[in-house]
């Protein structure tokens, strides 16, 4: 039996990138806040200084920063005729957990989606018709548009220092810049990284053949920079132990480095780490929350009572919670019914590697989202007439890192996995050899959703969450015309040999391949087809908001975090001007 | 509100001298209480009379000395345990005499050396703020000394004589207001003197050494003359009002005793104290300190203390030291650095320090620690090369000074 706790205001459930800056928001309006976060509270000085932050065994080998599968885990399936199996040991995706979240262990590559991607079903449904999308295509509008979330994309790379070059400042398209994207108010805070050799040798390959590279928009920041909070963020040193690790030299952009000093400094804040959030309660007219119930080290049960309720967790524990608390209507593949679990979309990214005789990369030189890209194949950036698919991706050399484990794995195509012959490939490649990726997005499809496990529970006894997924035709199709236009600019940078590693099928949940999990709560306009409203908020439950890319009804073919970011900005002004003025449904049907 | 009320009520009914001294208060002397409260900040009373996390003026934490420790006493109303039982004249001797009420001397823990400056009017209104503070009940035994020096001091003591001057502070009159302010704040409630003059055997000031740098609690507090190395020569006023408001500035990053110090009270001054508290700074003499030279590049401990500097410290403080304003401590021409005693600097470097956060100036980096992967000689040698390279010049850091402060921390 819960131990019940005075109430507060506002309980926020998870306190990463969107949990902070909710909490930040709403702590200037005076309510009072509780912050509960399942893993520990994390310090740069503390818990990944310098002195051992760029620990490749302990932090990506063995992944010290996550969550671990026995406190909590997933199920996985291809397809709804197969039974889920536990993931016991995390791959394809790393959940992250304790206090900054994701924020901490994130590359910080630092991308806004182009306009278009906001409405993507109804601008490729003009462009090319109803018939040229797939059947089982459940792609759909976003119900806001670029322009409405510039202003709060802005906020969030102010916040963060994001370094880059603007490529279109209200609507002047700037030369160096990516000509692609949506018109942005001002240009970045921060200059680019200075690039290395091998993205400077992509760039250069890339302008002989007329695409027009610019320098990808990094969170790992090239100059020092106090952010509009007053926090100051140093400059990187390209360690390029970016993802998988926290920055032990304050340089990344993380709730650490950028809102928690000031964030912990108000007397209306108050966070719990080391506690399990175990359900979102609903009053006895189940159309309003009540609270959560959480768990804590020892066992004890306690339920916060909250007028205000913000799921603020990774997107996949987001799901979880709304199904495990019986919010909303489970999402049903084959009635194609139901709005929890819907559209759980991912990434579809792919590489090729290039080995040379006579270029060294010095691939150390690296920082999580330093690189030179292009974009015309990104998006609808190009025409998808003649190719059968719809979609795309960035695509670049992007020097995220070279460290010494995992580069042992980049050697050409015939090498044996261990022995002489295998050292003497790595030790003749890891200097010469580049991997350049392209990074595309990913559509929502019927059968791609969450549930709830029939057969495996957590310790506590909670079902554990199915998630039934597999890349579908139209994303093999996309992965591998990317691979293609990539695999020939790579042969203009003039290597020995190269090799192109498009996306194949199936999903194999065993290797990773990025953490951008999307979806299974989605914001949209219409309450039957997705499960929050356009300001995040809950269509069933209005004191109940769901942040993260949990609310992405697909994935663009860029990063998420920055329209993570940007969306929660936007929904914390939206209960801020207009919520907590006239508690209620914030979008009426 | 009401609450304090009934319990003035009950506190009057129990204690006729309680209601005798009411009748004389003013309790609604807005102006005068608001001062009060304003110079409470500028003593940084708060700083030793309250334990963390404990409620303000309630007794404070120990106080470690060479003597033992001393704890702040609860200054809270309470008749029981706190000043409620006193009169504003008790209040004024410890203020100004270093007398207690039972008529026997205070330890100079409690800074009335310097307090004895403050002017009459001061010392009433601070009065008439602490007597508005909520009575906390909390018992505190201030004298934790060892034997012999817990025995109750009398009256006049040999220490005074030698050490303590009362009297209020005097103007000069050949010099500005702002630097008569500077003056009456630095000397005065500011008691800056307390940690950074250095003291003598007996534990009084070195009065000829005034605020040149002192050892206290395993903590440096640096010179704070014009001596251009280890003194703040090199700052501006505005580098200095801006360190004292912010807790940081282009040089450094107020962190240790002193993060308290401007948490509790420098960052709450006046622009025009902090003014007034520069100008003074500034203007007074450097430290007679001789000539320093820097060792050379090539002595065997600098070649290896560049080699622990260039793998551990430069990713943060940079290759050539210059650091981030506001996130990581310049440490070229450094005054902290080339301080004559290296305590603070073996200190952070053993176990780390987190700096203050200000409103201004919130992000409170933290230096970890290398205590746990640098051995003594190793920490000794990166210490003498950044006290030696870049322009600075100190003297080299001993393996043995290492040694000795990593057991007493260890404590």
């Amino acid at each position: 039996m819960a131990r019940k706790l005075p109430a507060t205001d506002v309980v926020i459930v998870g306190l990463g990138w969107t949990g902070s800056i909710l909490a930040h928001e709403l702590a200037g309006s005076g309510l009072n806040i509780v912050a509960i976060e399942r893993g520990p509270w994390r310090d740069t000085a503390t818990d990944f200084p310098p002195a051992y932050a760029q620990d490749e065994l302990r932090y990506h080998i063995r992944h010290d920063l996550f969550l671990r599968p026995a406190q909590l885990t997933m199920t996985v399936r291809n397809s709804v005729n197969e039974t889920a199996l536990p993931m016991r040991s995390w791959g394809s995706f790393m959940p992250p957990n304790g206090v900054g979240g994701g924020g901490v262990h994130w590359n910080a590559e630092t991308w806004r989606f182009l306009p278009s991607d906001f409405q993507m079903k109804t601008h490729l449904t003009e462009r090319y018709g109803e018939k040229f999308l797939p059947a089982d295509m459940t792609i759909q509008d976003w119900g806001i548009t670029y322009d409405e979330l510039e202003p709060y994309y802005d906020k969030f790379e102010y916040l963060c220092g994001t370094s880059g070059k603007a490529g279109n400042i209200r609507g002047l398209v700037q030369v160096g810049g990516n000509p692609f994207e949506g018109a942005r108010a001002r240009q970045y805070p921060t200059p680019p990284q200075k690039q290395p050799y091998g993205p400077t040798l992509f760039a250069q390959a890339a302008n002989e053949m007329g695409y027009k590279p610019f320098p990808q928009p990094s969170g790992n920041l090239s100059q020092a920079y106090t952010n509009p909070l007053g926090v100051t963020l140093g400059s990187c040193t390209y360690c390029g132990f970016c993802e998988w690790f926290g920055c032990g030299n304050y340089s990344k952009a993380s709730p650490q480095t950028t809102i928690l000093p000031v964030l912990v400094r108000q007397p209306n804040f108050e966070a719990r780490t080391q506690c399990e959030v175990l359900k979102v309660n609903l009053d006895d007219s189940r159309k309003r929350a009540a609270g959560v119930t959480y768990v804590d080290t020892s066992g004890n049960e306690l339920e916060q009572p909250a007028d205000l309720v913000l799921l603020c967790a990774f997107q996949l524990f987001n799901v979880h919670l709304l199904l495990i608390s019986g919010i909303g209507k489970p999402y049903d593949p084959r009635a194609n019914e139901g709005v929890i679990g819907r559209n759980y979309s991912y990434q579809v990214t792919s590489s090729v590697d290039a080995f040379f005789d006579d270029k060294i990369f010095n691939p150390f030189i690296a920082s999580g989202a330093i690189g030179m890209c292009i974009d015309e194949f990104n998006g609808d950036n190009f025409d998808h007439g003649p190719h059968g698919f719809v979609g795309g991706g960035y695509m670049g050399a992007v020097q995220t890192n070279g460290r010494p484990l995992q580069t042992t794995t980049r050697t050409p195509k015939g090498t044996p996995r261990w022995g002489l012959e295998w050292k003497e490939a790595v030790a003749k490649n890891y200097l010469s050899s580049y991997e350049a990726v392209t990074h595309g997005g990913c559509c929502s499809y019927r059968d791609a959703y969450c549930d709830l496990d029939p057969n495996y529970t957590d310790r506590l006894g909670r079902k554990l969450m199915r998630i039934t997924f597999d890349f579908h035709e139209n994303e093999l199709k996309m992965s591998q015309y990317l691979t293609d236009r990539l695999a020939e600019v790579v042969q203009k940078m003039g290597p020995r040999q190269f090799e192109k590693k498009p996306r194949t099928g199936p999903y194999d949940s065993r290797i990773y391949q990025t953490t951008h999990t999307c979806g299974g709560a989605i914001m949209g306009a219409d309450p039957k087809s997705s499960a929050l409203n356009r300001y995040l908020q809950s269509w069933d439950i209005s004191n109940l908001f769901v942040l993260g890319a949990t609310a992405f009804p697909q994935n663009a073919g860029y990063n998420p975090t920055d329209t993570v970011g940007a969306l929660a900005y936007w929904a914390s002004d939206a209960i801020i001007n207009q919520y907590l003025k006239n508690p209620g449904p914030l979008v009426r049907t | 509100m009401k609450m304090r009320n009934l319990m003035a009520l009950a506190l009057a009914a129990c204690t006729t001298g309680a209601i005798a001294m009411r009748a004389a208060e003013d309790g609604q002397a807005f102006e005068k209480i608001e001062r009060g409260r304003y110079l409470a900040v500028l003593g940084d009373c708060v700083g030793c009379h309250t334990t963390p996390g404990g409620r303000p003026f309630a007794g404070g934490a120990a106080l470690e000395t060479p003597f033992g420790a001393l704890i702040g006493p609860n200054i809270t109303p309470d008749v029981a345990t706190g000043i409620g039982g006193w009169s504003e004249e008790d209040f004024r001797r410890v203020m100004h005499e270093g007398i207690g009420r039972d008529g026997a001397r205070l330890y100079p823990a409690m800074p009335y050396p310097a307090y004895t400056k403050v002017t009459r009017d001061d010392v009433s209104a601070i009065w008439a703020y602490l007597r508005t503070l909520d009575p906390v009940r909390n018992e505190v035994q201030p004298n934790q000394l060892r034997f012999p020096f817990n025995v109750r001091r009398p009256a006049t003591s040999t220490w005074d004589l030698i050490n303590f001057k009362p009297g209020v502070f005097q103007p000069d009159p050949a010099k500005p207001d702002v630097w008569n302010r500077g003056a009456y704040l630095v000397e005065g409630l500011g008691h800056c003197g307390t940690c950074h003059t250095p003291k003598n055997i007996t534990g009084g000031d070195r009065g000829s050494e005034a605020l040149q740098g002192a050892l206290l609690q395993d903590w440096y507090a640096p010179d704070l003359t014009e001596d251009p190395r280890s003194g703040i020569g090199s700052w501006s006023i505005e580098d200095i009002v801006r360190y004292l408001k912010t807790g940081a500035n282009s040089y450094d990053i107020a962190s240790g005793p002193m993060a308290e110090a401007v948490a509790n009270s420098t960052s709450k001054m006046t622009d025009g104290d902090l003014l007034a508290i520069a100008t003074y700074l500034k203007d007074r003499a450097p430290r007679s300190g001789g000539a320093v030279t820097a060792l050379a590049a090539d002595n065997p401990r600098m070649v290896a203390g560049q080699a622990i500097y260039e793998d551990r410290c430069a990713a943060c403080h940079s290759r050539r030291g210059a650091g981030v304003p506001s996130l990581f401590p310049r440490l070229a021409s450094a005054p902290l650095v080339q301080s004559a005693d290296p305590t603070s600097l073996i200190r952070v470097v053993l176990i780390g320090n987190r700096a203050v956060a200000t409103s201004a100036a919130p992000t409170a980096p933290a230096m970890p620690a290398f205590g746990w992967n640098l051995n003594d000689t190793e920490i000794a040698d990166v210490l003498t090369y950044v006290r030696n390279t870049w322009g600075n010049a100190a003297s080299a850091v001993q393996p043995e000074d290492v040694t000795k402060l990593r057991a007493r921390l260890q404590k």
